[in-house]
């Protein structure tokens, strides 16, 4: 029951991707020419209403189906790996066209070509996990 | 129901984004994509390269299930609640394209030139789609996550290396698309 819960949650965030075009090249590449409000229109939204949901959850300590109270894990604090690795993400989204999350919407919605681009993701992580003790963090 | 066929603007597209926040959320789960090729990489066995990826990859079959659902969303979305959706493009951004070569900018969703089926056929194309998905990857997992984990989630709960991280996301994606650009295409 939990896992088609799961499924159902992935796939209306996929819809999602598509449909507000946050999974398409063209609107990556006019959101770093600043010449659109749309995908900033997007992830300010999301991100004001965010900034409500969690103050709501820390007021009230709301608590998760199971009776956990929720939490986002803090983070730890660095400069280097966030900079250093935000860039990094960065040059590739752009180039990409695509982040974690639409790359495989796009890969439903048929756009093959976009298996190459997971592929390398997959590649990129490994090989940060073979080199990360030797990177800044 | 005809504007569910049409592109959903902003303002819908933003909260639906946090709604699926809010549901994992009390699920008793975080919203972070990236961890999915993590989690991809010790099935295919890297827990034998390095302590990194040696951990119980069904402990994230959740996430995986997340990922599943947006490949089936994205198939359902292309399929039947989209008829030929075309982002409309600013009119200079589209001229813009065209002199750099993305002759089907303003026509289709995303470029031909880079996920057409000639993309298979090109070395050059491969390679981009090839070095753009590993600096992605690798981009992720040093920041400790990617848009949703750091834009939307981390900076929800206002966490400063969510922000740092994020401004990375934008000096990376703004040398690229204006330095970088101009001599790859």
């Amino acid at each position: 029951m939990r896992n088609i819960v799961f499924l159902v949650v992935g796939t209306f965030f996929g819809i999602v991707m598509f449909k507000s075009e946050a999974a398409s090249w063209f609107r990556i590449y006019e959101m770093f020419q600043f010449k659109s409000f749309h995908m900033y229109g997007i992830i300010g939204s999301a991100l004001v209403l965010g900034v409500l949901l969690i103050q709501l959850i820390k007021r009230k300590r709301l608590k998760d189906m199971s009776g956990n109270p929720i939490m986002i894990p803090p983070k730890d604090r660095s400069f280097s790996r966030y900079m250093f690795g935000g860039i990094l993400f960065g040059l590739g989204w752009a180039l990409a066209g695509a982040c974690p999350g639409p790359m495989f919407v796009l890969a439903g919605a048929g756009f093959y070509p976009i298996l190459i681009v997971i592929g390398g993701a997959i590649a990129g992580t490994w090989v940060y996990g073979l080199i990360k003790n030797k990177l800044p963090h | 129901m005809d504007w569910i066929l049409e592109p959903w603007p902003w303002y819908v597209a933003g909260p639906l984004i946090t709604l699926t926040m809010a549901l994992l959320l009390f699920l008793g789960k975080n919203f972070g994509m990236s961890s999915n090729l993590r989690t991809l990489c010790t099935m295919c066995g890297a827990g034998s390269t390095c302590d990194f990826f040696c951990f119980d990859w069904r402990s994230q079959k959740w996430n995986l299930l997340i990922m599943v659902g947006a490949v089936l969303g994205g198939f359902i979305a292309f399929n039947f609640l989209s008829v030929n959706q075309v982002p409309q493009l600013n009119d200079e951004v589209i001229t813009q394209l065209h002199s750099l070569g993305f002759d089907s900018a303003g026509k289709t969703y995303v470029p031909t030139e880079l996920f057409g089926d000639g993309a298979f056929t090109s070395v050059k194309t491969i390679a981009i789609l090839i070095i753009g998905g590993f600096l992605v990857g690798f981009g992720a997992r040093y920041a400790g996550g990617c848009t949703s984990g750091h834009a939307i989630s981390g900076l929800s709960n206002l966490q400063l290396p969510s922000l740092i991280a994020v401004v990375g996301f934008f000096v990376g994606g703004l040398i690229m698309v204006h330095l970088l650009f101009p001599l790859i295409f």
